[in-house]
């Protein structure tokens, strides 16, 4: 049985200065599970370079760096710069270290991250929305949103902009940002390096698996559990030839 | 923003073939004390591009005595170490810019927070 380890504070995301930051919600809550779960595993590793994609308020990077230890180095990137100013603050309270960038996904990252990510995190936005695509075609104007969990007929949510939204509109079968970065998750992982990825059922997890395999990442759905209409998963990668 | 952090950062602006390493224009710098540990420092030497370092840091004029080629058995050189430390984790860039060497994008970094977005045009 493994030590426990406390959630790390996070009461400033969603207010004041942050109020436009990602709010940690059962999704964040499942990969940090995933994470405690994994930690004997994770330590064993030894980590040396950390990176957590869409790090939204850090909590996530901020509970994985209290597990593996300041060894580390932890990178978090976020379209949103209120996100990095978030995942800032949320390092400094925690008394861990993280190192914000404002980037698309890992843009930027690479090539001088490939092959070093020993650690790779993706909470996406993984709520199925119109496509920007079709959105141009319609010429809607954005609404904001209450609660993006629960799909509303309404509304019209976005994706591909640097707002609230961006963290969570995930387009057509809640996809659209996941396909994009699967390319870079072959490209990042280091040899001993494992991915974790947040995904609901309805971004079919399975195919998500079937597509990574193809290029050599061996996937299985590692945690699950049903939070109000969302059935979510923490899928877990690591290369084929591991053990 | 670190320069360890700087040191994992490119330009993707369209049609560049060489965005690295970001030209730093540093209008506030601080130097923090950060705890010494060596064995993470000894980790991230093989992850860095030493030269992409030095240039770095001379540019911030924070170089000091740190060499321009990498010593022998460094993981044993607590003196080096020490000196690999304070460039990679004690300087931070607060606001000023990355540039493009190429060309001559500025990214900005504000609050110590590089911003490397590209405009649609710029993809």
């Amino acid at each position: 049985m493994s030590t426990s380890y406390p959630t790390p504070l996070y009461s400033h995301a969603g207010r004041g200065d942050f109020q436009e930051v990602y709010e940690p919600a059962e999704d964040s809550f499942l990969l940090i599970d995933a994470l405690e779960k994994d930690a004997d595993r994770l330590q064993r590793m030894s980590p040396c370079v950390c990176l957590e994609v869409g790090s939204g308020s850090g909590v996530v990077s901020a509970f994985l760096a209290s597990v593996v230890g300041p060894s580390a180095l932890y990178i978090c990137t976020d379209v949103n710069p209120a996100a990095a100013q978030c995942t800032a603050e949320t390092a400094s309270c925690n008394r861990v270290s993280l190192q914000p960038v404002i980037t698309d996904l890992a843009d930027s990252l690479l090539p001088q991250l490939c092959g070093k990510v020993d650690i790779l995190l993706f909470n996406p936005p993984y709520v199925v929305t119109p496509s920007e695509e079709v959105l141009s075609k319609v010429n809607e104007v954005q609404a904001w949103c209450i609660n993006p969990h629960s799909y509303s007929v309404g509304f019209i949510f976005q994706v591909g902009s640097t707002g609230i939204e961006a963290a969570w509109a995930g387009g057509e079968r809640g996809r659209e940002v996941t396909d994009r970065f699967l390319p870079a998750v072959v490209q990042l992982l280091s040899d001993k390096g494992l991915f974790y990825l947040i995904t609901i059922a309805e971004n079919d997890p399975e195919e998500i698996i079937h597509l990574l395999g193809q290029s050599g990442l061996k996937g299985e759905s590692y945690l699950s559990t049903r939070a109000r209409n969302e059935r979510l998963s923490v899928l877990r990668f690591h290369r084929n030839q591991q053990t | 923003m670190k320069l360890l952090t700087h040191n994992m950062l490119t330009s993707h602006v369209k049609g560049v073939t060489k965005g690295y390493p970001l030209l730093i224009k540093a209008t506030e710098v601080k130097v923090n004390e950060v705890e010494f540990n060596p064995q993470f420092v000894s980790r991230m030497i093989p992850k860095l591009e030493w030269g992409a370092l030095v240039q770095a840091a001379e540019e911030l004029g924070h170089r000091q005595d740190l060499p321009g080629e990498l010593v022998q058995e460094y993981e044993k050189n607590e003196d080096f170490l020490k000196k690999v430390h304070r460039v990679l984790l004690e300087v931070e860039v607060i606001e000023g810019c990355l540039q493009c060497p190429e060309s001559g994008r500025e990214f900005p970094i504000s609050k110590g927070i590089p911003n490397m977005l590209l405009n649609e045009d710029e993809v």
